[in-house]
């Protein structure tokens, strides 16, 4: 549920949910931020930014993120996106209102092969509203987020390996496995990309980031694919649930910044 | 546990609730009060809470010992203001002069009241000195955001000397050093020979969840089996009420061996960071101070390596 949503909103969310011809309910033209349950000023020009000034973005509690209500460490701080109940999800578009790079991912799970979930850790700069938004085959954004408060600096320290120097040794490394679901049905796979993903902000450190993963089956069929930016956490760990268990081992495909191939089995 | 000591216990929490004064944040007045442990032993018991405005982020039991010639003050407290209170408190306590000031690890509020203490000796470990070195700026930051006006003029003033485990050089008192690990890379405890008393510092918390920054799990682990055979009369930890037994030390390893068995088995279901932090806790811990702040913390600090060691190459 968003902090503060009314009974009216969530009626209105309900409405807009149920009956997608249904235009969302008017922004009332003395809110600044567009309706945003979480107040977030910044909200409007991200809406224009990331999905374009025609797009249809509503707010949908079929859309989950989950975070700690405080990053402990804000260079790690873990995330959980769920999509329930929403069908034909394309892709999921992460955004955080108030780091200086606001997008961080955007996850595409191929129909049948991945669920639309994804858990990933990222860094924070300061508290701020983290969101997750979902578009559907009709072109809608379905946006769900959650709060996260912060002791602050997370995009603008430099990693740990970037600290020690030991990126260099471990760069492009894969490694992760394959989990049996707990119902029996499907499989969650968890991977770890080792890479500094120096988000250009520290001085003297350019931006030095992975861009793209795929993960494909034994037998070549596509499961899902993911554009990464700066503000991913150092040493990437994500989790992704599988719709089956499709055939091993998987192969783990990506490519940094500065044209890195990443390759790896699991 | 003998009758005395269970009667000492009782005696100490009654104390202890009855003594320990709100702080007043119109004056930055933390109200610190010496409550005697035995003769001329002393502790200063702060909020069994999280750091927080209201507490004015005493959250830490310091204390002090007074010998022939002078006082041992054990920790300094989060702040410039609590140093200076505590070293008022000290002088109104005894006319001996303070002659040293140990760290028991390279906790903020361990020394972050040391400007008050510029002119005497400031002891720690070696591994701890490196530690706070590395990360003075950072706790200095951190304090100021979570307790604001309390840390007025606080800056991170280092200790300036080396100590070791040992004998600890207070005229008219044995007091000994034991150097453990787990908590941090270097954990003091100061056993107190004559009164029985033990500061077991961060090794030790009763009623509240331990913090794990710098945790070590197993080196903890075994730390609180050589301090379960240290015979005491009172244990002093630096978060928690006083105790007169071994609850504390009980509680800890409970708590760090449910933590070793959730995590491990997280890791082997596959589970991210958010979900083991939405797993189900047993009662017991959830009824401790600072749980709902401090258990999400464990997980941060801790879960990554066990999924590292699920997610590397057989």
């Amino acid at each position: 549920m968003f902090p503060g949503a009314t009974p009216l909103r969530r009626r209105r969310l309900l409405l807009a949910a149920l009956s997608p011809l249904i235009v969302p309910p008017a922004r009332a033209a003395d809110d600044p931020t567009g309706g945003d349950p979480f107040r977030s000023i910044q909200w409007p020009g991200l809406q224009r930014e990331h999905f374009g000034a025609d797009a249809r973005v509503e707010f949908d509690p079929r859309v989950q993120v989950r975070g700690p209500a405080l990053a402990e460490n804000p260079v790690v701080v873990p995330i959980s996106v769920a999509v329930e109940g929403l069908p034909d999800v394309q892709r999921i578009v992460v955004i955080v209102d108030r780091n200086p790079i606001r997008k961080v991912l955007e996850f595409e799970p191929r129909p049948g092969r991945a669920l639309p979930a994804i858990s990933f850790r990222f860094r924070l700069e300061q508290a701020s509203p983290v969101r997750a938004a979902a578009q559907t085959r009709d072109g809608v954004w379905h946006v769900g987020g959650t709060l996260v408060d912060s002791s602050g600096g997370g995009c603008t320290v430099s990693g740990v390996t970037r600290q020690d120097g030991s990126w260099a040794q471990t760069l492009g490394q894969v490694s992760g496995r394959v989990f049996p679901e707990l119902d029996g049905r499907g499989a969650r796979l968890r991977v770890r990309v080792m890479h500094p993903m120096d988000t250009g902000l520290v001085g003297g450190i350019p931006a030095f980031f992975l861009k793209r993963i795929a993960v494909h089956d034994a037998g070549g069929t596509e499961l899902l694919r993911l554009s990464t930016f700066e503000p991913v956490s150092e040493n990437p760990v994500f989790s992704f649930d599988l719709a089956g268990r499709p055939p091993g081992p998987l192969r783990v495909s990506g490519i940094d910044n500065n044209g890195n191939r990443i390759e790896g089995t699991v | 546990m003998s009758a005395r000591s269970r009667m000492l216990a009782a005696l100490a929490a009654w104390v202890a609730a009855a003594a320990l004064a709100a702080p007043d944040a119109a004056t930055l007045d933390y109200r610190l009060s010496a409550r005697a442990l035995a003769p001329g032993v002393y502790v200063v018991e702060g909020a069994n809470e999280d750091f927080s405005r209201a507490n004015g982020c005493n959250i830490i039991n310091t204390g002090f010992i007074v010998g022939d010639d002078g006082v041992l003050v054990i920790n300094t407290g989060p702040s410039r203001r609590y140093g200076e209170q505590l070293r008022a408190l000290v002088a109104k306590t005894t006319p001996r002069p303070v002659k040293q000031v140990l760290h028991l690890n390279l906790h903020p509020d361990y020394f972050l009241g040391n400007q008050a203490f510029a002119d005497v000796p400031r002891l720690a470990t070696a591994a701890t000195r490196s530690g706070m070195r590395a990360e003075a700026k950072a706790y200095e930051d951190n304090l100021y955001r979570l307790c604001g006006d309390w840390m007025k003029g606080t800056e991170a003033l280092l200790p300036d000397r080396e100590i070791a485990a040992g004998p600890v050089a207070l005229a008219g008192r044995r007091l000994e050093l034991r150097e453990l690990a787990g908590h941090t890379a270097s954990d003091l405890v100061l056993v107190d020979r004559d009164s029985g008393v033990v500061f077991a510092g961060g090794l030790v918390f009763v009623d509240r969840i331990p913090t794990t920054p710098h945790a070590r799990l197993p080196d903890w682990q075994r730390s609180l089996d050589a301090l379960a055979g240290q015979p005491h009369q009172v244990l002093v930890p630096s978060h928690g009420p006083v105790v007169g037994d071994a609850r504390g030390i009980e509680q800890t390893r409970r708590y760090l061996q449910w933590l070793d068995r959730s995590f491990t088995a997280a890791a082997q279901r596959g589970l991210d960071l958010v979900e083991v932090m939405a797993l189900p806790v047993p009662a017991e811990f959830r009824g401790w101070a600072a749980f709902a702040t401090e258990y999400p913390r464990n997980v941060v600090h801790l879960y990554p390596g066990y999924e590292a060691r699920t997610l590397q190459r057989p």
